[in-house]
């Protein structure tokens, strides 16, 4: 009882025992409760009736069959990002690095369609690219990682700190690689070619990294549930001590799940690039590196519980765009509906770890 | 408890379905009206965008014309995206108004070929050779050149009342880019300020940003702190107006007034109306006419125009000095980019290649100058600005961006 008090992330973990149905229950009440406030708010500040501004946000979302593409299309990649993360906070390495991680995966991915474009095939171009982003992220993860298993530093400083430098090297490019001169702006990439550009899938431009994330999903699912890797991971997560002594390298275990994160990252910023944007900013990843940190928390690491948690981001901040659009308020009234959605959701995770807690006490109680 | 999740969730499809049901049928314009979607780079918190949402709202309202408004559309696929989605819900016309809109713009042109698509700024409809695909922008070098008669006025009261000497007329400049519709801008300032205070000279910092309030003011405090007597901008936030209301140095704003939050350094701000051009393409729309591939709105059409004066800080007989100079700039007695006016490098400019056809190789491709004058958004070239020297007299701080 002792230790739990002094390390409180050890709740976190004892939460996972907590029936789901619970759980879920409560964030449902959460969702409505939020509703509810969001409607008294929209009522007092603007006098709209709050059921329209719900519908406007569902409209946001699936209004047309492009916006439900698109809706799908954002999600994906937010569910990439996630994706990558996951791992090394199961592995209680905290990962906030994934931004500088994408970064540097889009970067890489834009470097080699401006460089190789038209002088190589574009199968090859494609595999160059995949290989470069995907290296690109992962050495921008391992760095850390390195750090991290050789001197014990701190990796939440660390990672984030490799945001700042990947986002500083993405500027230096962009002033290289501008046009016009001096404007800041790559502007689309091999525009007339389209060399480099990832090819449709059966005649939708929208369909592929629907499809990568999926399948990413899928096998993240299977890597940190059956294999030998994934029981590793979430042991060093447990306890790194429990780890090492029952023989565990953990540093090799580190540096090879950052591995993975990064590159998983640079595989979000090889579709941001290759199949979506064609351009390259310092925005382009629009901080979704971070709400990635939401999504895969909220979803208590799950990859599938994470397609929901990801849709939900997605859903609210399409939905937000359109609210300002249809009833001319500033997108900060959105943003604001947003926020206390968000408040409430993730205010109800700390309600949950609260009452773990506490069930947690009992028993200990009760064994001795 | 899965069921209400499931319940929810059921309820979001389906509401999505009759969503996009209602949606496709408001999509279908068939009935000849026109309606015109309007993409901004942000909202009415910048001065930019406020400036073309207000020309967006007056001209429809006056037309009578269905108008969408999207605000804070970055500058990439969501720009397409969002171009797509009007042209989807029945728009028309679909205008953007920043800079790197531009390529996303030209990839929905080529999507929907009987939506007109038109883009401020933009420098490759000339080029780019889509039928429906057009830039616009304004010969707002002159406007800064009038707005620089003011400042130039102001500095000479100040040197009149003994405040500063001749040498210590220096004007301070926030710049957001270092690319040629800035370069434009503030050069034509400074000419205009020069030519009623010969003494003058001028120190530009760029903050890298089109909209980024810290940096702005930050920007302004250090020219302010460099000695810098007179401050003016291009870039679209309140920072720099704020920071010199706080140290008392006058200053010239742009894309309007900004009188409101420094009511006692205000002079002048020149900003592009962009109701004429609006009305142009919105009754093209309903008339079935040609949009010019580049349009280039002058002092002529009202697209160039000076907010009304600050109360307190312009000098004497600045308005009536305005007046005069806006007279032969339209007579075409007096030019703005007039070669005898400036030197580079301490030599008159005979001869530039400025780069109008936008290359990756930043290649000079036409000769602009012509009688001794700097031929800026001409007819023949393109509508944005393309005058890209760096005169004598300004001196770049810092040229990161």
């Amino acid at each position: 009882m002792k230790k739990s008090k002094s390390e409180p992330l050890f709740h976190i973990t004892k939460r996972d025992v907590m029936p789901w149905y619970k759980t879920w229950g409560i964030r449902a009440a959460a969702i409505v409760a939020a509703l509810i406030v969001c409607g008294i708010i929209t009522t007092i500040t603007t006098g709209l009736n709050p059921f329209s501004v719900y519908a406007s946000f569902v409209q946001g979302a699936f209004g047309s069959g492009r916006k439900v593409w698109i809706t799908f299309q954002n999600m994906s990649i937010l569910l990439i990002i996630s994706l990558a993360l996951t791992p090394a906070f199961k592995m209680r390495f905290w990962n906030i690095g994934g931004e500088g991680q994408v970064l540097v995966g889009a970067l890489a991915t834009a470097a080699c369609m401006i460089l190789l474009g038209d002088k190589i095939p574009n199968v090859l171009l494609i595999l160059v690219m995949t290989v470069a982003a995907l290296g690109a992220g992962a050495i921008w993860g391992l760095i850390p990682a390195l750090f991290k298993a050789k001197w014990n530093t701190n990796e939440t400083l660390s990672t984030l700190m490799m945001n700042y430098i990947a986002t500083q090297i993405v500027a230096f490019f962009t002033v290289v690689w501008e046009v016009p001169k001096g404007s800041f702006t790559v502007g689309i990439i091999n525009q007339a070619t389209n060399a480099g550009w990832l090819p449709q899938l059966f005649g939708s431009k929208y369909l592929l990294p629907i499809v990568i994330a999926l399948a990413v999903t899928a096998a993240m699912y299977v890597y940190l549930k059956y294999s030998k890797h994934g029981y590793e991971i979430a042991v060093v997560g447990e306890s790194e001590k429990t780890a090492k002594y029952v023989g565990m390298k953990t540093g090799k275990i580190i540096i090879r799940t950052m591995i993975l994160s990064g590159a998983l990252c640079g595989l979000a910023g090889f579709l941001l690039v290759g199949g979506i944007n064609h351009t390259i900013t310092t925005t382009i990843n629009s901080g979704q590196g971070f709400t990635a940190v939401m999504v895969s928390w909220l979803a208590k690491f799950n990859p599938i519980t994470m397609i929901f948690t990801s849709f939900l981001i997605i859903f609210l901040e399409r939905g937000a765009g359109e609210i300002s659009t249809n009833f001319g308020l500033n997108q900060s009234f959105a943003d604001i509906l947003t926020g206390i959605i968000l408040f409430f959701i993730i205010g109800c995770e700390f309600f949950i770890s609260y009452r773990i807690v506490f069930r947690k006490k009992k028993e200990t109680t009760s064994e001795k | 408890m899965k069921k209400i999740l499931s319940i929810v969730l059921a309820c979001l499809m389906v509401f999505g379905m009759v969503a996009c049901t209602t949606g496709g049928n408001t999509g279908s314009n068939s009935n000849g009206k026109v309606k015109i979607g309007f993409i901004f780079l942000h909202d009415e918190n910048s001065t930019y965008d406020l400036n073309f949402i207000n020309a967006a709202k007056e001209a429809c309202e006056k037309l009578g014309v269905e108008y969408v408004l999207k605000t804070n559309i970055p500058e990439g696929q969501e720009c397409y995206e969002a171009a797509c989605e009007l042209a989807d819900a029945g728009c028309n016309v679909v205008f953007a108004d920043s800079f790197g809109h531009e390529d996303y713009l030209i990839e929905a042109a080529k999507e929907y070929k009987n939506v007109e698509f038109c883009h401020a700024t933009g420098t490759k409809a000339h080029t780019e050779n889509l039928p429906n695909y057009h830039n616009a922008f304004a010969s707002i070098y002159e406007g800064r050149y009038l707005a620089g008669i003011a400042a130039g006025m102001k500095l000479n009261e100040m040197i009149a009342n003994g405040e500063i000497t001749e040498d210590q007329a220096k004007i301070g400049y926030i710049g957001a880019y270092t690319y040629a519709e800035v370069i434009s801008g503030y050069t034509s300032f400074f000419l205009g300020a020069r030519s009623e205070c010969p003494s003058a000279t001028m120190e530009v910092t760029f903050t890298g940003s089109w909209y980024d309030e810290t940096a702005e003011k930050e920007g302004a405090m250090k020219l302010i702190n460099n000695g810098c007597v007179l401050i003016s901008q291009h870039a679209d936030s309140m920072g720099a107006p704020t920071a010199c209301e706080n140290a008392g140095v006058p200053d010239v704003s742009y894309n309007g007034s900004t009188e409101s939050v420094a009511p006692n350094t205000f002079i002048v701000s020149s900003r592009i109306n962009w109701v004429p051009y609006f009305e142009l393409i919105i009754k093209a729309a309903q008339n079935g006419e040609k949009i010019p591939t580049d349009y280039s709105g002058t002092i002529q059409t009202g697209s160039v125009v000076l907010t009304e004066l600050g109360k307190i800080a312009p000098a004497e007989g600045t308005q009536a000095r305005m007046d005069e100079v806006k007279a032969e700039l339209l007579a075409g007695t007096r030019k703005v980019f007039d070669t005898t006016t400036f030197t580079v490098n301490g030599e008159t400019v005979t001869s530039y290649m400025a780069d109008v056809d936008t290359d990756a190789e930043y290649q000079g491709d036409h000769e602009v100058i012509t009688n001794s004058a700097f031929n800026e958004s001409a007819e023949g070239f393109r509508s944005a600005p393309y005058f890209d020297l760096r005169i004598d007299g300004i001196t770049l701080l810092d040229e990161s961006y």
